[in-house]
């Protein structure tokens, strides 16, 4: 037994480790926990390193920019060229010093006038891995950061918190392809699921082909997935084709463009509307809305209200409704008299006294109808019954009556 | 440094020579690789791409020619990358465990020294671990990955251009006998 083990002794401790591992693999995805103590130990352990990194490099780059590049600015040049070169240097510092200070601005700005409650954070690391798409930023769960809060910046999302640990914090970003955020369109109000692609650009899945997706039209968070609160911008449309099964939407994500410095993770997220679309067009013009108490609209702006004359503007109305009360005076028809009938006599004028009313068919605005004394004239007048058919209900519909101010109707038995 | 040109295959054991570290180096050589992937790609993102904890897994492993040393470098440095990744614990682990077990296996039969097996071997290991790692999470987690094959030769290129370089500023780690 001991001659076996010695023999395959390499392959045995290869099979143990591997297995091992796999226990504590399945161990993981079974229980759908994480085994935070050697998480716990290898970020704290690798965080104040990560930080002395950056000191020192901040450190050296100061030192380089101010000590050695000047002297030797100085030993290599004469006295004024010494002096513009170190203007310049010191321009270039306070631009980007103007620059931490107008993204801190921006940050801060952003935080004010956002309802939800955030906390700002710097990037200090990325998560190992070729194709990794998470990074560490500087808040912990000391300074209240949580797993599965969302972060975010002024331009965007980001990503959400993947784990949060006391120093600081691993953020899943938007472009991984196991990141997934509700979004919704800003235009056409299509609703769907955003995802990573694992490069830079990311995809919005679950939209059907007959929905209707610009290119360049944004998205932003639906909140339906109560990670994101609802109206923080995701990215813009920069392709959108028909796919099988569904369309094939690809977004730029707008709060990973231009690098990742500092973010704002999500602490207590509030809900908000998603701006409306300006759009470019001609302005539409709105009538003034009611004034208080009244109910109906203003005579002046209902063309053809009951019991009011019609406000005429144009003189083709004036003829249209000339002809009318002719018509309506002489019991004729428009449109409905057979080839050869006599046809009205336009000469005619109608006394002052008549009794000749216009009324107008609701809903259909500018359509008017004439009644008279008989009350027959008008499309709503009662026609023949057609022929019905085999199958049809035998019921009978009562129509609805043609209602003047001459006649009213007759109440219901 | 003379390299045995025409001897890339070794016939026997007394061509194999075992190279030795200080434990120093066996720490901070691969926590350097490690603090490589986590930091240096915030400034320089296409550096991301570079797999540092598996080139130095290969070469530990390589030099080393035990296969149980290999092995356990590789669960090693599989776990740390595991425990910064967003990936669960053991995936790193067992590709680079079963990496570190192959690279010593071949390390007992080729001339390691040789830059252009250092280039292929670079090159095929890099390959094997992103197939593994695919796979696994395939397999394991049942993720939908595509393996996406170009991509991974061109950067498998890379990594053992990267790797020959590495290896031979590593070569003046090693304890002189």
């Amino acid at each position: 037994m001991d001659t076996l083990l010695n023999r395959y002794r390499n392959i045995t401790v290869l099979l143990l480790v591997i297995l091992a591992q796999l226990v504590l693999l399945a161990y993981q995805v079974k229980n759908n926990s994480d085994v935070r103590l050697i998480r716990f130990w290898a970020v704290t352990a690798v965080t104040p390193l990560a930080r002395t990194i950056e000191g020192l490099r901040g450190g050296t780059d100061g030192f380089l920019q101010n000590y050695v590049l000047l002297r030797d600015t100085r030993s290599e040049n004469q006295r004024m060229r010494s002096e513009l070169g170190r203007l310049k240097l010191e321009n270039q510092f306070l631009k980007t010093e103007l620059a931490t200070a107008d993204r801190v601005k921006a940050l801060e700005a952003f935080e004010t006038r956002t309802p939800s409650k955030m906390i700002a954070a710097r990037v200090i690391g990325t998560a190992t891995g070729a194709s990794a798409s998470a990074v560490f930023v500087d808040r912990g769960s000391a300074a209240g950061v949580e797993k599965g809060m969302a972060v975010v910046t002024p331009d965007g999302i980001v990503g959400k918190v993947l784990a949060a640990y006391p120093t600081a914090s691993q953020v899943l970003l938007a472009t991984d392809p196991t990141f997934a955020a509700g979004v919704v369109s800003q235009k056409n109000h299509v609703r769907g699921i955003l995802k990573g692609l694992g490069h830079g650009n990311c995809r919005v899945d679950y939209l059907q082909n007959e929905e209707k997706v610009d290119t360049g039209e944004w998205f932003y968070t639906s909140g339906d997935d109560r990670i994101f609160p609802k109206g923080l911008p995701a990215g813009q449309v920069i392709a959108a084709r028909p796919g099988n099964p569904f369309q094939d939407v690809t977004v730029d994500p707008s709060g990973l463009a231009g690098g990742l410095e500092e973010v704002l993770i999500v602490l207590q997220g509030v809900h908000q509307d998603i701006p409306e679309l300006k759009t470019a067009a001609a302005p539409l013009y709105m009538a003034p809305p009611l004034k208080e108490g009244q109910t109906e609209p203003s005579p002046a702006t209902s063309p053809a209200a009951p019991g009011h004359p019609p406000v005429l503007t144009t003189d083709a109305d004036k003829i249209r409704e000339h002809y009318q009360q002719v018509g309506a005076a002489q019991g004729h028809k428009f449109g409905e008299n057979l080839p050869g009938s006599k046809p009205a006599d336009f000469n005619y004028q109608p006394k002052p006294g008549e009794n000749v009313s216009v009324t107008a068919k609701p809903g259909l605005e500018g359509e008017k109808r004439i009644v008279g004394d008989e009350g027959t004239a008008g499309p709503d007048s009662p026609s023949p019954p057609r022929p019905r058919p085999a199958g049809e209900q035998k019921t009978p519909v009562s129509r609805p009556k043609t209602v003047t101010p001459d006649k009213p109707a007759a109440p219901p038995q | 440094m003379r390299y045995s040109d025409d001897r890339v295959i070794l016939h026997n054991q007394r061509d194999t020579q075992i190279s030795r570290f200080k434990a120093w180096v066996l720490f901070l050589v691969p926590l350097a690789a490690i603090l490589f992937q986590v930091y240096v790609p915030l400034f320089f993102q296409f550096l991301a791409y570079l797999e540092l904890p598996l080139i130095v897994t290969v070469y530990f492993a390589l030099m080393r020619r035990s296969p149980i040393g290999g092995l356990l470098v590789g669960a090693l440095v599989g776990l740390a990358q595991d425990s910064l990744s967003k990936n669960p614990l053991g995936m790193f682990g067992i590709t680079k465990t079963i990496i570190g077990y192959v690279a010593a296996s071949v390390g007992m039969r080729l001339d390691v020294d040789h830059p252009m097996i250092r280039l292929i071997l670079g090159f095929l290991f890099f390959v094997f671990h992103q197939f593994i790692f695919w796979a696994l999470s395939r397999g394991l987690l049942g993720q939908q990955m595509n393996f996406e094959t170009q991509r991974t030769l061109v950067l498998g290129l890379l990594n053992a251009i990267v790797a020959v370089s590495l290896f031979h500023f590593l070569d003046k780690l090693k304890e002189r006998t």
